[in-house]
């Protein structure tokens, strides 16, 4: 199966696959009455027409880094990480707790602490699903699934009963001090003297994602971690031979992976809210999912299509806007590009396979 | 708690019982042969919206069920090319299924009836009616036994008795027939099947076919019979609770029965009591709801007793050649 050049399986399958995604998603955008043509240009003009729908598409995409190198890392070790998502959340949590709990005197020290908790708040709910499949044998993906129901239980309780300000009717933490608001991007642009359009939620954040992928292409090829990850996720019996403990592989990767989703915390929770809310991971954690098979869990490829669902996101907020297209279409685009990237792989790649073998 | 409470309650747990059962059982299918399916969720949710949309436009709630069943049986074949014909990663297929249901429902909805993802209210012949079993009325005079007859047993929807009638006919397909062994024995062990010269990617495709039929009537339920509509998102989970049920019943019909019994009864307790006191505690009705989930994990970690699924599961069947 393995016949297709280099080039072909890193390059060709993803656009043909994404290709035929969109294909099938103009297909829908027609069953109900709209046009695609003018659906795509209120998306581009919406998400990439001005500083300030690029601002919302950065500020999606930091999400998506996150979320998407999170599954990624996990993918490497052979372990498919649907809990992203309730990581996420209690990355939040992790970061509401740090920002409530000091008067932080400048953001450079919130951010930093908050990244701590954020990464040890994800990692922590990670690690339970993780211990279980190693010790255990539960399997991973039920585990995580059921991680995701008991962290949205679990938020729930405590932002009503607990972190709820008195007098609040809010399910909402209080709103963080002053010296945790981070630097936005339009801040940041005006430094440089640069003009950057209206307010966005874009921030600081979006180059910690960068250093991310940096650090995860670091960890997972140039590191013996890295390389006992990937051999662990290649074949488990041929890596135990190899004397690459499983428990501690597994348990690693999942606490990294949480790690990376919760960190996704400071861009949504402390970078744009300013506070804990109900439900804030708002479904990044599943994109994450989109996001690493589409990107082939390698972080370039991450960053691309973390891009690509941010303009996504972005343009389905404006299509909802101007049109009568509900934004719900981003899901089901979504939901098209994990199909056929993840799970209709073959369909592509078996007639490839004929083209390029006939040669 | 006076009796007329312990029956309403168990009333209400047949009630919400009924699509995590179908539902199950429909996972017991398409698991037992060999294909993971965590989407049905899914399934169930585009089979709610097709049967609401189809009953609040005809008026009729059995072609709602017809077009539940289909939609849901459509999003099987997507799961079954993924899975068995082009040999792909069942639970990507699966989480796919479920994404696609939850866009495509809201999206449909909202552009063809303009309420935001909601169906129109259904009502008369477009909702199941409930059926008075033969002597509820005459037999209600009986002490104890007499209220539980009229109360718990009769006065359900068709679909609660087809799907607690699936139960044995699902025990007796799968343990008393050929096709049963076979289908077992395809998610066990699919060489051996090949071996003696049975298809295996035609028993499978006969699996996920019979589990998109159960999701359709288990959403078609949801929507027609214990709703009157359509809302947005409303499986609300329950796909995965069902998945949860068939790891608790680890594979086993009449288990499956016990299992979702149990879960919709918690449910059907925590509708009633969003709180419960005990005295010196109060749970609050957050762990009520989370408890299906937290039992699920204790069980998957082995601490109640061992869940061992179907060993070929997951696994794409590849012929030697």
């Amino acid at each position: 199966m393995t016949r297709l050049p280099r080039w072909a399986d890193l390059v060709l399958v993803p656009l043909i696959s994404l290709a035929l995604a969109f294909a099938i998603s103009a297909l829908v955008i027609l069953s109900i009455g709209q046009n695609p043509i003018e659906a795509l240009r209120v998306m581009v003009t919406g998400a990439l027409g001005s500083s300030y729908g690029w601002g919302y598409t950065l500020y999606y995409a930091t999400n998506f880094i996150f979320t998407g190198l999170a599954v990624a890392v996990a993918a490497h070790a052979g372990l498919f990480n649907i809990g992203a998502e309730g990581q996420a959340s209690l990355g939040g949590l992790g970061v509401a707790l740090v920002a409530l709990s000091l008067p932080w005197p400048h953001w450079g020290v919130a951010l930093s602490a908050a990244m701590v908790g954020a990464a040890l708040f994800g990692a922590m709910w990670a690690f339970v699903p993780a211990i279980l499949q190693a010790k255990r044998g539960s399997h991973i993906v039920i585990t995580t699934i059921m991680f995701n129901f008991l962290a949205a239980a679990l938020l729930n309780w405590l932002l009503v009963n607990v972190l709820r300000p008195v007098g609040s009717m809010d399910p909402a933490s209080a709103r963080f001090p002053e010296g945790t608001q981070l630097p936005r991007v339009t801040d940041m642009a005006a430094a440089m003297g640069i003009e950057w359009g209206k307010s966005t939620p874009a921030n600081i954040s979006f180059l910690i994602a960068l250093a991310a992928c940096l650090l995860v292409w670091l960890l997972i090829w140039r590191t013996p971690l890295g390389y006992e990850i990937r051999a662990f996720g290649r074949s488990e019996r041929a890596a135990r031979y190899a004397g690459i403990r499983p428990t501690r592989i597994i348990v690693i990767a999942m606490m990294i992976s949480g790690g990376l989703a919760g960190m996704m915390a400071i861009n949504n929770v402390m970078g744009e809210a300013g506070r804990l809310l109900l439900n804030s991971a708002e479904g990044a954690g599943f994109i994450g999912i989109a996001v690493a098979l589409m990107g082939r869990n390698h972080p370039v490829g991450i960053v691309l299509a973390a891009l690509l669902f941010g303009f996504l996101y972005q343009g389905g907020a404006e299509l909802a806007l101007w049109t009568s297209i509900p934004r719900e279409l981003i899901v089901v685009i979504q939901a098209l590009v994990i199909l056929f990237t993840g799970a209709l792989d073959n369909m592509v790649r078996m007639p490839l396979n004929r083209l390029f073998g006939a040669r | 708690m006076d009796y007329a409470t312990v029956l309403q309650i168990l009333d209400s747990a047949v009630r919400l019982m009924t699509p995590l059962l179908l539902a199950c059982l429909a996972g017991l299918y398409s698991e037992r042969a060999g294909v993971f399916d965590i989407g049905l969720e899914g399934k169930m949710l585009m089979a709610a919206f097709s049967a609401a949309a189809t009953a609040a436009i005809t008026g009729s709630v059995w072609l709602g069920l017809l077009a539940g069943v289909l939609a849901a049986v459509g999003m099987s074949l997507i799961h079954g090319l993924a899975a068995i014909t082009f040999r792909g990663n069942q639970l990507i297929s699966g989480v796919a299924i479920n994404f696609l249901a939850s866009g495509l429902t809201v999206l449909l909805g909202q552009s063809w009836f303009g309420l935001g993802g909601r169906t129109p209210s259904l009502e008369g012949a477009a909702r199941f009616g409930s059926i008075t079993l033969p002597g509820a009325e005459a037999l209600r005079g009986i002490p104890v036994l007499g209220p539980f007859y009229a109360e718990v047993v009769s006065g359900h929807t068709a679909l609660v008795y087809v799907a607690a009638l699936l139960v044995p006919g699902t025990w007796w397909l799968l343990y008393r027939t050929r096709f049963g062994l076979r289908l077992r024995a395809v998610g066990e062990n699919p060489a051996s099947v090949d071996t003696a010269g049975v298809s295996v990617p035609r028993l499978r495709w006969a699996a996920v076919a019979i589990c998109g039929v159960l999701t359709g009537l288990a959403g078609a339920y949801l929507a027609t019979g214990l709703s009157a509509g359509f809302v947005k998102e409303m499986t609300a989970g329950r796909g995965y609770i069902a998945l949860a049920a068939l790891i608790f019943a680890n594979w086993l019909p009449w288990r499956a029965l016990g299992a979702t019994f149990l879960f919709g009864l918690m449910e059907a307790v925590a509708n009633r009591y969003p709180e419960i006191d005990l005295g010196p505690v109060t749970i609050p009705s957050m762990v009520m709801s989370a408890l299906p989930y937290l039992l699920t994990v204790i069980i998957l970690a082995g601490f109640i007793g061992r869940a061992t699924p179907p060993r070929a599961g997951g696994e794409p069947y590849v012929k030697e050649r």
